[in-house]
């Protein structure tokens, strides 16, 4: 019983990491049409800027928020130096254009950083475990994963749908010529929203980052899950993105942490021994597949162009 | 009719003539390194062709194209690991299981059109990825080692460094001459037009859908070839060979040579992997100078070096 509370908390968190990095992706994808491999590459760049910064300034927060600014700035920069001439192209060229960049972004690092894999400690205030009911202890930091990502979750919520910002970006999403023919400057309007795209993936890069370490392509299996879970909630719908997110990560880390155990009472154990590691990695493309036989357009699409 | 005395075709028959006479190169010089990776080369050349079949002509852009490269290396290590190390039942096998497994993801992920497309068949193909890393009997991660190349009787013997050489090199003009006559059939043609126009091809009563997934099934078996050749070619075989990033490459091969056109993957190839072989002689970081050479190229460059090639010959 235990495990299963803790297991379905780690399922949530790993849950609501990959949400902002399918949101940020499905923005993108939804407001320019763009498609970001590289996407990727800015989480694993928050998590290396998280541990330079931390690092420096000997304060958790303080590096986590600098590395966070360095990450917008950096998809800022990425998007006006070479993106922004790729809108309105296939997506093949935004493909390759991007693969391009992973290829860039994976040598700079190791360029930079040397090809060895960083830790990012924690502060001793985030490592005690946290007491949630009468004889279960849950980890202090990846609750407050849990607590970021949800109030991150709120605050896009709230941005998208009841301000101004956001009213444009809904209206770009649906007619992009006819909000520029309307006088609004597209061109900073996608900027904005390419850099708050990076910066939620710089967030889930350097959060990740003391769970695991950073190290060069962490961000490209995530990114590929982040795809899966885009198919699934329907290309640029953020909530399909936050339902499908959640469910991507519950059913990957329960399927991991039981699976085993099922698969032994069916099974003989070393039958069940060999085909767990392989089912349960192939449990989220499986479900993938499920939804595309159902429901090609993915469970949650946006709105009707 | 277009003169057929124009630079592509030039270009094209000098690439062709240079590729078969190679070994004769490599023998009076001494040579042996130009040897294994033109063999290399050539086995990538194929698989990149094989692409070209789906992406240039069929309009469907795959980023998973590695798998079949896995799934193909996999059934030569697997069945050699077993003890069958006749290659008159490990190739068959292997273009079977590259041509089933094609089946199975094409089928599903020709539900899909455009990005969908493009991210579905990556899924797909790391899943081949995770499925490979997690063979714990045939060494997981780390790969399975073959001892033993395909056995073709007193056929060929593919230990020989020239007649592999040859062997690919067959494999490679059988390919493209293969991809040639399809693209060129009735059933190219259908295809073709349903990459032009879906709706209207529906119209006139073709089932778009099952001759994207004939020609996609197609593509995977030739690539399957390629991956037989690959394991046979670095005596090894491990999840590496599908990872997504070789997807990747292939993709780029088949841009940077010029996309639907039939010896464009080829030159693109040897391009790709010439270019990366120097820079990696430069220098350790290449990629940083290849990554933002392909977004270069993207830029400034559509149509690859065939279109480069075309647009010289027009003046």
């Amino acid at each position: 019983m235990l495990v299963v509370v803790e297991q379905s908390l780690n399922g949530l968190q790993f849950g609501l990491l990959l949400f902002l990095l399918a949101a940020g992706l499905t923005l993108v994808f939804g407001i320019m049409d763009f498609v970001n491999l590289a996407h990727g590459s800015l989480y694993m760049m928050g998590a290396y800027f998280a541990a330079t910064f931390v690092a420096w300034t000997g304060n958790f927060i303080l590096g986590a928020v600098m590395a966070l600014g360095a990450t917008l700035l950096l998809g800022i920069l990425l998007e006006f130096v070479a993106l922004r001439h790729l809108y309105g192209r296939d997506h093949l060229d935004h493909v390759l254009a991007t693969f391009g960049l992973i290829l860039f972004f994976n040598d700079a690092v190791r360029l930079i950083w040397g090809p060895a894999g960083l830790a990012l400690p924690l502060p001793a205030w985030l490592t005690v475990p946290v007491q949630l009911l009468p004889g279960v202890y849950y980890p202090a930091y990846r609750l407050s994963i849990i607590a970021v990502a949800l109030l991150v979750a709120a605050l896009l919520y709230v941005v998208v749908m009841r301000t101004r910002i956001g009213m444009l970006i809904r209206a770009g999403a649906s007619n992009r010529e006819m909000i520029g023919a309307l006088g609004i400057n597209i061109k900073l309007l996608f900027t904005l929203v390419f850099g708050l795209g990076a910066a939620l993936a710089g967030l889930a890069g350097l959060m990740q980052a003391p769970i695991l370490t950073v190290q060069i392509g962490m961000g490209e299996n995530i990114l590929i899950l982040a795809f899966v879970i885009i198919v699934i909630g329907g290309i640029g719908s953020i909530r399909g993105a936050f339902m499908a997110a959640i469910f991507v990560g519950m059913i990957d880390t329960l399927g991991r942490a039981f699976l085993p155990d099922l698969l032994r009472k069916v099974l003989s154990s070393t039958a069940a021994s060999t085909a767990a590691p392989a089912l349960s990695s192939m449990l989220i493309y499986l479900l993938m597949a499920i939804v595309l036989v159902v429901r090609p357009e993915g469970l949650f699409p946006a709105a009707k162009r | 009719m277009k003169s057929a005395l124009n630079l592509r075709n030039v270009v094209v028959v000098l690439v062709i003539a240079g590729l078969v006479l190679l070994p004769v190169y490599s023998a009076l010089t001494g040579k042996v390194f130009i040897l294994t990776m033109f063999t290399r080369i050539i086995i990538l050349a194929l698989a990149a062709a094989s692409l070209n079949l789906i992406m240039g002509y069929g309009g469907m852009m795959s980023f998973g194209h590695a798998a079949y490269l896995g799934i193909g290396g996999y059934a030569v290590g697997i069945l050699a690991f077993e003890g069958t190390g006749s290659g008159f039942i490990q190739w068959p096998v292997a273009l079977l299981a590259s041509a089933l497994f094609a089946l199975v993801i094409g089928a599903l992920s020709l539900r899909t059109r455009g990005v969908y497309f493009i991210m579905i068949t990556l899924a797909f193909a790391q899943m081949a990825y995770y499925i490979a890393s997690s063979l714990s009997r045939y060494g997981a991660d780390d790969g399975l080692t073959i001892y033993k190349r395909s056995n073709f009787g007193g056929v060929v013997d593919l230990s020989n460094r020239t007649q592999f050489y040859y062997v690919c090199l067959a494999c490679l003009l059988g390919g493209t001459y293969l991809i040639w006559r399809i693209v060129n059939s009735r059933f190219g043609l259908v295809v073709q037009g349903v990459r032009s126009n879906e709706q209207r091809m529906q119209a006139i009563g073709f089932n778009a859908n099952r001759y994207r997934l004939v020609c996609f099934v197609i593509s995977g078996t030739i690539c399957g070839l390629a991956g037989a050749l690959l394991a046979n070619n670095t005596d090894f075989v491990s999840p590496a060979v599908m990872y997504w990033t070789r997807s990747g490459d292939l993709m780029v091969m088949v841009i940077l040579g010029g996309m639907g056109t039939l010896f464009g993957p080829v030159i693109g190839a040897i391009v790709f992997l010439l270019l990366e072989e120097l820079l990696s002689q430069v220098t350790e970081y290449w990629a940083m100078i290849m990554g933002p050479l392909l977004l270069l190229i993207v830029l400034f460059a559509r149509g690859g070096i065939m279109g480069l090639l075309g647009r010289f010959s027009r003046g």
